[in-house]
């Protein structure tokens, strides 16, 4: 097994409720699944206004045959993305009675707010995917609008939630109640923004890399035509602002986090004691209280973290052992995404200043090659990113307030739904990702609706050739 | 109107709304899976497609709205709720992610084969997501969820007043969804289709008349204090609810689908309400008030807010997106 699980595995789990270890993996994985198409649902509507725009302006049929195509797709990730949003608040209140209960309606407004824009995301993503052809071309592209807009308010209103797990704000604890309740400093806390940024940008990176990178995959095997070099050109545009963006708004997020929550610094950067100046540690791991294989660069932890040569990073030796998180899942995760993050930002530099050199990247098969992987990456660091900031957070569910063992119910039987939700979440990968290729494949061979094969134009068109492909 | 019972209402509107419009989607699923072969079901099917498409997602939220309503203007009991009635509201969410998931991959599904496959968990989780919500407002309508500790996981949803709840859920599911789809059928002048489906709906909506009100009886012993507020409050409610019913039968034999589908919402509204004002003023039945359910209040005021934002920005689109649905030119399509 991994060495990083070393770590985990000295967690006295055995003095904690049954149902806590298997709550957490399943936040973990519904939460980890869910991120990836709210990327969608976030940063795609964007994407498709773009292309769509100058098919209705421009008069560009090539944009327009790609904004079709990436509505088709949008309807399928944003019902799975719809459903997958849905388990979540189901497991607020089944996982976490001990955080929802005390504190539902300190941290509920923010929620209130983000189904408020979920319901004007469902209604305009109706009236835009069945509007092609049924409403006026410009006022069809308008609907995509509120559809765009709605994505990043209900980013905010979910990040706002979780910045406040980290820097809690809005009530007061006095004898064990909760009181003096102000939902209001939640939504608009000070933390709330910069980690807005964050996820937001990444959002664009993800789905600005994967799409990309799916048109990059068709030009390796051949299909140079324009529509593959827009297809992969439009998203990328879009990563690539964003990737550039990334690394400073990860910096100036990363510079609160010295006073806001000290231990998950002090994890994120393996620092054991407190040094001043501290060293940036690339890689290492925690191994029986001492680091081992990593590589010391001298200062620059200070200037990193701190923004200064001479501020320390707080070591863990100033945490008490209880309120310690699980280091070495927190730093390598976060190196991970700092590392992820800064290859994909050298890259996409690397590309434009071939294509200013007057170079064309895209006829390098190695350019194709890691325009592919880009989207893989960018997916893990947005996945990195989170397991860092979550279970940096640890032992901790409200930050210095309640912890996550207090919040868990006592549902020993969380194993069992563990295994179930794995086992659902993985046919439904498959059915989308099999469903997701059969369109593309259908879309190669010409067919442009793609009626379904129970349907009259199916079988006034012939069904009997779609079960031959099936064949 | 107090702080608390002005968001109990606004929940309350959404309990109703997902009910009427999530119902409607749900209750397709039952003519999907009863519209018979690949061939023969072939138009029906593509019926229910075009029908609930554009308008599934959106009619979804009203769920979440519950929901977020629900946790953060009665924080403690929602807690209560899902401790005691996890299995149900897990079976609930399993339907919940099947159905939307399969309905998605069915409409672009390749293959014949696979359109049947994903077409089965549709229908077939179209039915089961109501019938556990149904068995959880049985649950909490027959006091059986307590307001702290946990309640029996297994007796809370396995009981009359569950079972019947998840039943009447079903039933009113189907009877909208059919008064809905043999109106849409009718509209785009599917003569045989609309006929087919009438004969069906009128089918539920006799044998959901009948369970609604065969339900009365186990409820005066299951749940004593919701048959006092059905006998008592909520009367008129129950007695509207069996005249629109009525109506709507009437009106589906004299295919007068359009004002059918009036009566029909307005029935399932009624049923729906007479269960909320039946066990008015307990959020969780002879367990906790809705006034002491009720978190701060500075909270609730803040939902009032996003409840008047949601008059200004979402009803006018969401008008907007029925109204054209609901179209001659969309029918044609």
């Amino acid at each position: 097994m991994d060495p990083t699980w070393l770590d985990l595995a000295q967690v006295p789990w055995a003095a904690e409720p049954a149902g806590l270890l298997p709550a957490r993996q399943q936040m973990a994985l519904s939460l980890g699944w869910h991120i990836i198409l709210a990327c969608f649902g976030v940063a795609f509507p964007a994407m498709i206004l773009v292309a769509h725009w100058r098919g209705v302006y421009r008069g560009d049929e090539v944009a327009l045959g790609l904004a079709r195509r990436w509505a088709k797709v949008s309807g399928v990730l944003f019902a799975i993305g719809a459903v997958s949003g849905t388990v979540l608040s189901f497991e607020m209140g089944l996982l976490w009675p001990g955080l929802m209960g005390p504190f539902g309606d300190v941290l509920g407004l923010p929620f209130a707010f983000e189904g408020l824009s979920f319901f004007v995301e469902a209604i305009f993503l109706g009236l835009y995917l069945y509007g092609w052809g049924r409403i006026p071309p410009k006022r069809h592209l308008l609907m995509l609008v509120p559809m765009a807009l709605a994505g990043v308010v209900g980013t905010y209103c979910v990040i706002s939630v979780n910045a406040w797990m980290n820097m809690p704000v809005g009530f007061a604890i006095e004898g064990g109640e909760v009181v003096d309740v102000d939902p209001w400093a939640v939504l608009f806390s000070s933390g709330a923004l910069l980690q807005f940024a964050h996820m937001w940008v990444a959002a664009y990176m993800v789905v600005g890399f994967v799409v990309a990178g799916v048109y990059a995959a068709g030009m390796l095997r051949g299909r140079r035509d324009r529509h593959h070099r827009l297809g992969f050109t439009l998203p990328f545009v879009f990563a690539t602002v964003a990737a550039l963006v990334q690394p400073l708004i990860g910096h100036v997020l990363g510079l609160r986090i010295a006073d806001t929550q000290p231990a998950k610094l002090a994890a994120f950067e393996l620092a054991t004691e407190t040094e001043s100046p501290s060293p940036l540690r690339l890689g290492g791991l925690l191994v029986d209280g001492e680091v081992r294989w990593a590589l010391d660069i001298p200062r620059l932890g200070s200037i990193i973290a701190r923004n200064s040569f001479t501020e320390p990073v707080q070591g863990l030796e100033t945490i008490p052992p209880a309120d310690r998180p699980p280091v070495n899942v927190t730093h390598v995760a976060f190196q991970t995404m700092v590392g992820i993050g800064t290859l994909l930002a050298v890259a996409v530099l690397v590309y434009w200043f071939a294509r200013w050199r007057g170079r064309d990247p895209l006829a390098n098969r190695w350019t194709l090659r890691a325009a592919v992987a880009a989207g893989p990456l960018a997916v893990v660091a947005l996945e990195a990113g989170w397991i860092a900031t979550e279970v940096g957070r640890q032992p901790w569910v409200v930050y210095g307030v309640l912890r996550t063992e207090d919040a868990a119910g006592d549902n020993p039987q969380v194993w069992i739904l563990l295994a179930a939700t794995a086992t659902l979440y993985a046919l439904l990968t498959v059915g989308a990702v099999v469903v997701l290729r059969s369109m593309a494949r259908r879309w190669r061979a010409g067919e442009q609706d793609l009626p379904s094969p129970y349907g009259p134009e199916a079988a006034a068109a012939g069904g009997g050739r779609r079960a031959d492909d099936a064949s | 109107m107090t702080l608390e019972l002005a968001v109990a209402a606004a929940l309350f509107v959404g309990v109703v709304a997902y009910a009427l419009f999530g119902g409607a989607d749900f209750g397709s699923g039952f003519y999907d899976l009863t519209a018979g072969g690949s061939r023969g079901g072939a138009e029906l099917r593509t019926l229910v497609d075009h029908s609930i498409g554009p308008v599934w997602e959106a009619n979804h939220v009203w769920l979440i709205y519950v929901l977020v309503m629900w946790w953060t203007g009665f924080p403690e009991s929602f807690a209560s709720a899902m401790n005691t009635l996890i299995l149900p509201m897990l079976l609930a969410l399993l339907g919940i992610v099947l159905r939307g998931a399969a309905f998605a991959f069915r409409k672009f599904a390749p293959t014949l084969g696979q359109a049947r496959l994903y077409g089965a968990v549709f229908a077939g989780s179209s039915l089961i997501t109501p019938y556990f919500l149904g068995a959880v407002a049985g649950g909490i309508a027959s006091g059986r969820v307590p307001a702290e500790g946990r309640g029996d996981l297994w007796s809370s949803w396995l009981n009359p007043t569950s079972t019947f709840g998840g039943v009447i859920a079903v039933g009113t599911c189907a009877l909208l969804a059919g008064v809905f789809l043999t109106a849409d059928a009718d509209r785009a002048g599917r003569a045989s289709l609309a006929a087919s489906l009438r004969r069906r709906t009128l089918g539920v909506g006799l044998v959901t008349g009948a369970v609604v009100f065969a339900a009365l009886v186990p409820i005066t012993h299951d749940a004593p204090t919701l048959a006092e507020g059905l006998r008592g409050r909520a009367a008129p409610l129950v007695v509207l609810s069996g005249l629109c019913g009525v109506a709507t039968l009437v009106l589906l034999l004299r295919r007068r689908f359009a004002i059918a589908r009036v009566t029909a919402v307005l029935a399932v509204a009624a049923v729906v309400s007479g269960w909320g004002v039946g066990q008015y003023p307990w959020l969780l039945v002879d367990e906790l008030t809705l006034r002491d359910a009720a978190g701060a209040d500075a909270t609730l005021a803040g939902l009032l807010v996003v409840v008047g934002l949601a008059g200004v920005l979402v009803l006018p689109p969401l008008v907007y997106l029925f109204r054209l649905t609901q179209s001659e030119a969309w029918s044609e399509h």
